[in-house]
């Protein structure tokens, strides 16, 4: 039977959302089986134990329509394992974001690469005589800053974490 | 003293209070079924395949408002009820489904008849769990019925290793549970409540739009108080059927693809809608972008993601359809303001004239048996009155259209899922539950195959549903909609061989009787329900090419409908 396509021109917006849930093994493929049951997007999900080691903290950059990202957050909150959905985008807040880069750093690219870290309040944390491995934090602009300074520099590998979000302010989050 | 993990899975079912468990022996769970063998208090009704066991489960849980309970092995058990689950899922029927697991050394192992339940089922469930310890069962049990019965209710799963039932515990069953994580909403918001207050009293054109959830709540009686008091139309989903009366003067019969016209010509008109319990479905609402274009819309539901997901309303109230209603009713009374009288009854002469149309008449001297005939005469010799089940198709349709249903939970047909074979498993979870009770199952020759199978377990339990078999020789929704939309190319939608169903009754042990003429359809259907103790399979050799109407096509609004 026939489906009607959806027309409806609305604009698509980065969204990062915060998710507090039990720390059960399934509870992260709940919520990554959400997303691809729905077909909602997801750019990143980072998922880690809080300080209350029965409970993990979530983040996840989306994108889609005002109007999906309200059924995004609706329909994480009907899972039973979520205890608390906050859309970060809707307030001020703050976005981080780690890179690991190795890159191949021999004769003048290592000064040169040296520099671009500093440049960009990073550190190397690990090298050879031929490698530097890097490590830089920041939001999202600045790690695609990053990549881009060093794109004339031979990149071995690259790791990104995906975003952390945290609401500005002295309120928490339960 | 200690009991054994299947020992204790008995006494959390009859914790609580559960009659029926529907299911299928395995290895992973030859252990519970040893626990069953010794005790009398939880009754197991042995299908003939699994996907039976979760039908007769959702049917029973349809037809009672309690949770539905199966018992399946692991593996190809699990993967049988697969269907059953997704089927209670998308109708928001409470269920417990229990699975059994392998060992728990060998899960991930690639073992014998094992497969990833909770993997698996996780997309169609409510919620599930997998127990890794003896410890946690009384608990995950408490949890399962605990979800599966609240809120917008739904299936859970327990998948359960085969070791954890030999391993043995003290039994102690938590009298409450506390999950931070899961609070459904009880009460309605007071502030929206009175906005949507202030829209049906100023309504001029209003239409009560009503769905499974007010029979799911239990909210009838408050929903025919609010209707009667206001004297509003109303017209219920496939699912809402029974929730209103349908032979109430009030009521517009069923709204959608296959509604009335007065139905969907009243939404389309209206400018105050007031859904209630009903989740905008695209077989309700049409094209979204034409949906009730003047209409302000107020929402009551107790599940906030079915809110503004398809249709953006103007007052949602999230909440138990009785506490809501019950609210707004108490409101009503009390407000000094009426309703528009003037305007409404202008809008009742608008909706007798499109009334006037008669969209469910049918030609009755074409000599050959009308399915929608049959239904008629069913709906007079159960006088109104018998739970009926379908299965999925036009019959379904016909079912819904011509058997007025005047009480909730008679009507029990998959309108989510649309699971052909659902009828007679979930018309056998009937008449468990209401052994005096008339129960017929209205199908046709193809969905009654799909599930064909528990004919013997209808033997078994001397179960003595009535079979009204549709018997047109095509799939016969499949057939109109390759009449209408591919130039009656029939693609596949019929068998070059169908059984003699009379025969084939009679070699499960029951009762068969074929129709062919219209006048013997009523002697026939007296005859079935006569015999109080026999399962009568009624084949009615119907008019092949009769369609349903009206029907609006994909991607028409509700005023689009092609009409006989």
């Amino acid at each position: 039977m026939v489906y009607e396509e959806d027309n409806s021109e609305t604009i698509e917006m980065r969204h990062i959302i915060s998710i507090l849930l039990e720390n059960e093994a399934g509870a992260l493929s709940r919520v990554a089986g959400l997303f691809s049951a729905r077909a909602y997007n997801i750019e990143s999900l980072t998922v880690a134990p809080t300080d209350d080691p029965s409970l993990s903290r979530m983040t996840v950059v989306t994108t889609g329509t005002d109007e999906i990202v309200e059924q995004v957050c609706k329909q994480l909150n009907k899972l039973i394992d979520v205890v608390k959905v906050v859309n970060l985008t809707d307030d001020v807040h703050v976005e981080r974001e780690l890179i690991l880069i190795k890159v191949r750093a021999e004769n003048e690219e290592r000064d040169e690469v040296k520099r671009i870290v500093d440049i960009f309040h990073g550190h190397v944390i690990d090298m050879t005589d031929t490698t530097y491995t890097i490590e830089v934090t920041g939001d999202s602009e600045k790690i695609d800053a990053i990549l881009k300074a060093l794109e004339q520099i031979t990149m071995l590998e690259v790791v990104r974490s995906g975003q952390l979000g945290m609401g500005r302010g002295a309120k928490g989050f339960v | 003293m200690e009991l054994t993990g299947a020992e204790i899975i008995i006494e959390c079912l009859k914790a609580e209070d559960v009659d029926y468990v529907f299911g299928y022996p395995g290895g992973a769970v030859l252990h519970i079924y040893d626990a069953f063998y010794k005790q009398d208090d939880v009754q197991h009704i042995l299908v003939r395949h699994e996907q039976g066991a979760t039908h007769a489960a959702d049917g029973y849980a349809r037809a009672t408002g309690k949770a539905g309970v199966v018992l399946v092995t692991s593996g190809p058990g699990a993967t049988n009820a697969v269907t059953g689950i997704a089927t209670a899922y998308m109708d928001s029927i409470p269920m417990v489904v229990i699975t059994g697991q392998v060992p728990k050394h060998l899960i991930g192992n690639d073992a014998f008849q094992e497969v990833d339940s909770v993997g698996i089922t996780r997309p169609v469930v409510k919620h599930n769990f997998l127990i890794k310890d003896v410890k946690d069962i009384a608990d995950t049990f408490k949890k399962a019925f605990y979800v599966a019965t609240t809120g917008r209710p739904g299936p859970v799963v327990i998948d359960i290793p085969k070791d954890i039932t030999a391993e043995t515990l003290d039994f102690v069953y938590p009298s409450e549970i506390d999950m931070r994580s899961y609070n459904p909403t009880v009460k309605g918001h007071s502030r929206q409540i009175k906005r949507a207050i202030e829209l049906i009293q100023r309504a001029e054109r209003p239409m009560v739009y009503t769905g499974g959830g007010v029979i799911l709540g239990n909210g009838s009686e408050q929903l025919r108080t609010f209707v009667r008091k206001l004297g509003y139309p109303i017209t219920q989903t496939l699912m809402g059927l029974g929730a209103f009366p349908a032979s109430d003067p009030l009521s517009l019969g069923m709204l959608g693809m296959y509604g009335t016209y007065e139905a969907n010509m009243g939404m389309h008109h209206c400018d105050t809608l007031i859904a209630i319990g009903a989740r905008f479905d695209d077989r309700v609402t049409g094209a979204l972008e034409k949906f009730c274009p003047e209409a302000k819309i107020i929402h009551i539901d107790v599940d906030p993601a079915s809110i503004s997901k398809n249709v953006k309303v103007d007052v949602p109230i999230v909440g138990e359809v009785t506490q809501v209603l019950d609210a707004i009713n108490a409101q009503l009374e009390q407000s000094a303001e009426g309703h528009n009288k003037a305007a409404i009854k202008k809008w009742w002469a608008q909706i007798d004239e499109w009334r006037a149309q008669d969209c469910l008449k049918y030609d009755r001297d074409s000599g050959t048996i009308k399915p929608q005939f049959v239904v008629e005469e069913l709906f007079k010799v159960t006088r109104g009155d018998a739970f009926v089940t379908s299965d999925v198709g036009q019959h379904q349709m016909f079912a819904a259209q011509y058997y007025g249903f005047d009480k909730p939970r008679r009507w029990i047909n998959s309108g989510g899922l649309g699971t052909m074979g659902f009828g007679l498993p979930a018309a056998m979870g009937v008449k468990l539950a209401f052994p005096d009770e008339e129960v017929a199952c209205i199908t046709g020759e193809s969905s009654i195959q799909m599930c064909l199978q528990e004919l013997s377990t209808c033997k078994q339990y001397a179960l003595p549903v009535k079979i009204i078999n549709l018997n047109n020789g095509y799939m016969g929704m499949v057939r109109q909609w390759q009449e209408f939309f591919y130039e009656k190319r029939y693609a596949m939608s019929y068998f070059d061989a169908l059984p003699d169903f009379v025969a084939l009754a009679e070699g499960y042990g029951h009762v068969g009787i074929k129709v062919e003429k219209p006048e013997d359809v009523r002697p026939a259907l007296e005859e079935a329900f006569k015999q109080k103790d026999r399962l009568v399979f009624l084949d009615f050799i119907t008019d092949r090419e009769e369609n349903v109407y009206p029907m609006i096509p994909s991607g028409a609004g509700l005023n689009e409908m092609i009409l006989v």
